[in-house]
């Protein structure tokens, strides 16, 4: 067991220095780098641009730039200077300016506490709407659960978000249509519209997967056992329902901490959303390769944590 | 199991039936029978005409101009969906925008499903080594974010006309999406390569080329059609996000994520400018999602109700 987790961490290490070499030849093949115009789009003298690309080392060779990047990241964990907001560091813009004063209120600690609420949402009401919509196969409940997770799969976030702001928001004025951290109710619709699509796909994970897990015959015989109903399902169908789900929850945990750039501009939210298209737009070479890095960590933490809860629910996938 | 067992019966019913059905008629009837998937299809064979005859079927031309009566709510017989800052109709853009959904969906899906195909036929056929570390690489794939490396590809390519804009979009889909449909395809090679048919025509000399495309690709082919249509909705809700961020076709040409950006800061007072382009969004994802849906019970009976 720790030699299996050992080995995933360090698969992962290969994984996010590929990930950081692509990214990182991508952002040289961008046209236009981050000192070809100024503020309003005009045209940096080249003087200037000269000086600004020899401050931030870009008239190095790339390799050079790429290793004293990685050196700087990993022995000093730091991200480097934004190359668009001057005077600004890319560990200021993810983890604020003065993370242990107000870690709370850290731009990736706010992306993720709205993940994190949206998760349990997803979670806490998509597993059991689905798991009842098995057990009640083609009766009205199943058919109405099954209609609407389609509807909550289709709906794009910010359409959904934009509705509850109309309706929630202006029409009813029953909640606050922005920001995030001040007030509970500040994180209903922001909650809702980020968790709907993973709600709705989760309830239709589990029903399927419960629908398989009853048919199987170890089902048969617990039932034939006379077993009541309730344990069978408690005690034999649920766990090994609820491996596809764990599957799933690796990638979307990962997504939803590192912050939705929808979610997060719809309700003016201060996350680290914002920066998977800003960072692209702005030419911002170190905040891109920042945002990746910590998306990819995410991910590859994420997807280990989902494959060492699979053995404490299913001792069936044993680990060599 | 149950469901394999209804399945088999339900073959035996169908065999017993009379004249032979083919698999392929077989999954057409059953399809057939499916009432959310037929409207589903319906519904985008509606969405479709009208892109495709959007001159023609289209009130007005998506930049027609009526500076006489702008912002104005739906009335029936001239704006049926009212008419926005311009005073342009909001259902002749709606059905104009179509053009960029529909194709956007189609066309990247068939981008991805060839590098996907092409790349899991390659590693689910020869398996071992070549398989392991091509698989390695679909792992880093994933391992980026897909909005923000789709923007990435679309900045680094040119987009000065709209067509350019479109196709710099297909690109930049395929390039992000088509793992997934290489991991389907592996593994349906790899679990085809073993059986005797492939055995067989390996033994009569057939080239590996001839295998993967007259044995393994037939045989796959259910399974793919179900991942395209299941891709699409994906694919116009990736559009509709970068138009409404300002990265998708360029203006004045509609697009439904376009409109939704233009239109919903004017939520209170103009809200038909957000919600039907909205609207026209959720229905064509979930017309795609109902259509993949009964697909998947047609094709493939053993799998039903998965996701």
């Amino acid at each position: 067991m720790q030699r299996y987790i050992a080995q995933r961490i360090l698969w992962g290490v290969p994984v996010l220095l590929m990930v950081s070499i692509i990214t990182f030849t991508a952002m040289r093949l961008v046209p236009g780098g981050p000192f070809t115009s100024g503020g309003g789009g005009r045209p940096v003298p080249p003087d200037i641009r000269a000086n600004m690309e020899r401050k931030y080392g870009l008239d190095k060779p790339a390799w050079q730039q790429y290793l004293s990047y990685m050196y700087r990241l990993i022995f000093h964990f730091d991200f480097g200077p934004s190359f668009r907001k001057p005077g600004r560091t890319v560990n200021q813009m993810i983890f604020g300016i003065n993370f242990w004063k107000a870690p709370l209120r850290a731009p990736i600690l706010v992306s993720a506490q709205v993940g994190l609420v949206s998760l349990l949402l997803a979670v806490g009401l998509g597993v059991p709407l689905g798991l009842i919509s098995a057990l009640k196969q083609n009766s009205w409940i199943d058919y109405i659960v099954m209609f609407f997770s389609m509807l909550g799969v289709s709906i794009p976030n910010f359409v959904l978000g934009i509705i509850l702001i109309f309706v929630f928001g202006l029409w009813l004025g029953w909640l606050p249509i922005f920001g995030w951290g001040d007030t509970i109710l500040q994180m209903v619709l922001p909650a809702v519209t980020l968790g709907t699509h993973g709600l709705a796909f989760i309830a239709r994970l589990s029903r399927a997967s419960m629908l398989e897990i009853i048919h199987q015959d170890y089902i048969r015989t617990a039932r034939a056992k006379g077993l009541r109903e309730r344990v069978v399902i408690i005690r034999h169908a649920l766990k090994n329902s609820l491996i596809p789900v764990t599957t799933i929850l690796g990638p979307m945990t990962a997504a939803w901490l590192t912050g939705s750039f929808m979610v997060e501009w719809v309700f003016s939210i201060g996350g680290i959303g914002k920066f998977f298209v800003t960072a692209v737009t702005d030419r911002d070479y170190t905040l891109i390769m920042g945002t990746i890095l910590i998306y990819g960590a995410a991910l590859v933490f994420f997807n280990l944590v989902v494959d060492i809860a699979y053995a404490f629910i299913d001792p069936r996938i044993r680990f060599e | 199991m149950a469901v394999r067992e209804k399945a088999v019966g339900r073959a035996l019913e169908l065999e017993l039936r009379g004249p032979p059905v083919s698999l392929w008629r077989d999954a057409w009837n059953r399809l057939l029978r499916n009432r959310m998937a037929v409207a589903g299809g319906i519904f985008i064979l509606i969405i479709a005409f009208g892109a495709v005859f959007a001159p023609w079927v289209a009130p007005y031309s998506y930049k027609k101009t009526n500076y006489d009566r702008t912002r104005e709510p739906p009335s029936f017989p001239d704006y049926i969906m009212g008419t926005d800052e311009l005073g342009r109709d909001v259902f002749s853009r709606i059905i104009w925008g179509g053009r960029v959904s529909l194709t956007v969906g189609v066309v990247g899906s068939l981008t991805a499903l060839i590098i996907g195909i092409t790349y899991g036929a390659i590693s689910g056929y020869f398996g071992g080594r070549i398989d392991d570390l091509m698989m390695r690489f679909v792992d880093v794939m994933y391992g980026f974010p897909t909005l923000l490396f789709v923007i990435l590809i679309m900045v680094i390519l040119p987009q000065e006309n709209p067509l350019q804009a479109m196709t710099s979009i297909f690109i930049a889909i395929g390039i992000v999406g088509w793992m997934g449909m290489a991991r389907l395809v592996r593994g349906q090679f790899l679990a085809l390569r073993e059986k005797e048919f492939v055995l067989a025509a390996r033994m009569t000399g057939v080239r590996p080329l001839g295998i993967i495309a007259r044995h393994l690709l037939p045989n796959s082919l259910g399974p793919v059609i179900v991942a395209l249509t299941l891709n699409i909705p994906g694919l116009i809700l990736t559009e509709a996000v970068l138009s409404f961020i300002g990265l998708g076709v360029p203006p004045p040409f509609p697009s439904w994520g376009q409109m939704v950006a233009d239109g919903w800061r004017g939520m209170r007072a103009t809200p038909w400018l957000a919600i039907f382009p909205g609207l026209a969004i959720t229905l064509s994802m979930l017309a795609f999602n109902f259509l993949g849906d009964g697909l998947r019970d047609a094709l493939d009976p053993m799998m039903r109700g998965t996701y």
